[in-house]
């Protein structure tokens, strides 16, 4: 079986991993408009390269970033997602219910 | 008969004029009315509804490898319309119902034959999905109905009713299935159009879409510059690297989709037979070949590569379904890309691009909606944009409204 290399658990059968989307930038969730929204989570670049891709070891739930040839299906290099976001995604809280 | 006989015997030349199928122009025109770009079974059927209705016949079909080279010889060829969305279901049926008469239409024998499709359910929650698919086929006319074990068992003597942990406890029974060899319905497409005048150019790769003030006004060829007034892409796997050269995203993934056949035997399996808890479907070909298929694999590729764990997974699944399967050898294997939306429906009609139209996303449900996607892109073309309402749901700008049509559990491993 092809073999993926996850950053925290080593290498590891591809079966044991989910490909996650490519990796883009993600508009402002609470400043951009539906359509960007809808471009960010529905539309891809879907190129032959080499790829930066999310992906999940889903036996210890271990997102990570692979760069992987969507040509060839070479794994080119994995690593942390620290590697490319150095802060912490704040997601606002839902605005409160209207109170009736 | 014997004097014309001995009479043409006497003679130097061949008697009858050399008459080919398919006329192979050998020069591109400067410029078309319309530029159909790839020669798969989508394509080849544009181009024959705009000539046959439209009398559109300035058309040039470009082609990077051979007619119906593509993803048209790969598929498994399941005629069906038992989807799940009345949108689907509709546009579907018009399919299956152009099929039944196609082989008569083109004078050449498609092999089109109505063999029934057969989905199992293995869970109740199947089996609620099932009554809703058989109450809207049944609404838009087709012919569809839920059925218990025993009928099951009537219909498909050989079919194993307990396989493994997943007891067979209701059928989706579809009796306007069918199949049909999907290399005649491209040939025959490509055959009625260019004896109407439509170009086929086959080896004739796009590398470029020429935009101007956002409107399509040509392509670049590996055979130089042609003009065009509008142009349709219709290149399954490859659709969103074609879109990129027009200027745009589309919402598709490109996924392989592995397939097998083994060695023929004797007739045993009328019907078409899948079940999506076992991502498997099985069929068995007037030739006597087995064909076994299933899901895409599990994360997007550009390749046709075989993957042993696939075809361990699928295998298993089939002979789970029919144990004396195990004896057989497998014949040969292939696989084909597939441009996957993330709703399991097409994308049909415009793009951003003005007299850009759009036939892509057809992932794993292409070569059943050959006809009425000819057919009503045909329509759209002719018009110059304007959408005919069976497509109206599958246009692009859904994902951007949050308007989709999931098929998702209606697709899935059946096909």
């Amino acid at each position: 079986m092809k073999i993926m290399v996850c950053p925290l658990n080593g290498s590891r059968n591809i079966s044991e991993f989910v490909y996650g989307g490519e990796v883009t930038d993600m508009p402002d969730p609470n400043n951009c408009s539906d359509a960007e929204w809808a471009d960010y989570v529905f539309y891809s670049d879907n190129n032959i390269g080499v790829v930066r891709e999310w992906w999940l070891h889903a036996a210890t739930s271990y997102w990570f970033i692979a760069e992987r040839h969507t040509g060839t299906d070479e794994i080119v290099r994995t690593y942390s997602t620290s590697e490319i976001f150095t802060k912490r995604v704040e997601f606002a809280p839902h605005p409160p219910e209207a109170k009736s | 008969m014997p004097f014309s006989l001995l009479k043409y015997g006497l003679k130097k030349d061949y008697p009858f004029e050399q008459h080919a199928d398919l006329p192979t122009p050998t020069k591109l025109k400067a410029s078309y009315d319309v530029i159909i770009i790839g020669g798969g079974g989508h394509g080849v059927a544009i181009a024959y509804y705009l000539a046959k209705y439209h009398g559109i016949t300035n058309v040039a079909i470009l082609e990077k490898g051979y007619l119906g080279g593509g993803n048209t010889a790969r598929n498994t060829a399941v005629i069906r319309s038992n989807y799940m969305t009345p949108e689907g279901v509709k546009f579907y049926s018009e399919s299956v119902n152009m099929f039944k008469n196609l082989a008569n239409e083109f004078d050449f024998n498609i092999m089109y034959s109505q063999r029934g499709q057969l989905t199992l359910a293995h869970t109740d929650a199947a089996i609620r999905g099932f009554r809703q698919r058989a109450e809207v086929s049944k609404h838009f006319g087709g012919k569809t109905e839920l059925i218990d074990p025993q009928e099951i068992k009537e219909l498909v003597p050989t079919l194993n009713m307990n396989p493994g942990h997943l007891p067979v406890l209701a059928g989706l029974w579809h009796m306007d299935g069918a199949t049909a060899r999907h290399d005649a319905v491209a040939w025959g497409y490509a055959k009625g159009a260019t004896q109407r005048g439509v170009e086929l150019h086959q080896l004739t790769e796009v590398l470029d879409v020429i935009v101007e003030n956002n409107k399509v006004t040509g392509v670049k060829t590996n055979r130089g510059i042609v003009k065009c007034g509008c142009a349709v892409q219709a290149v399954a796997g490859h659709s969103s690297l074609l879109a990129a050269k027009a200027g745009f995203k589309l919402p598709i993934l490109s996924y392989p989709l592995q397939a097998m056949v083994t060695q023929p035997v004797k007739p045993f399996l009328d019907q078409m037979v899948s079940s999506s808890a076992l991502h498997c479907y099985v069929q068995q070909t007037s030739r006597g070949e087995i064909v076994f298929g299933g899901g895409s694999d599990p994360y997007p590729l550009y390749n046709t590569r075989s993957t042993l764990e696939l075809k361990e997974n699928l295998l298993a699944h089939a002979i789970e379904m029919f144990p004396f399967m195990a004896n057989l050898r497998l014949l040969r294997q292939w696989a084909g890309v597939t441009d996957m939306t993330s709703d399991y429906s097409p994308i049909m009609g415009l793009s951003p691009v003005d007299n850009y139209y759009l036939d892509a996303g057809w992932g794993t449900w292409g070569f059943k909606a050959t006809p009425i996607c000819g057919k009503t892109m045909a329509d759209l073309i002719a018009s110059g944009g304007k959408v005919p309402d069976l497509i109206a749901p599958f246009a692009m700008d859904r994902f951007k409204e949050f308007r989709q049509v999931n098929e998702m559990g209606a697709t899935a491993a059946s096909h």
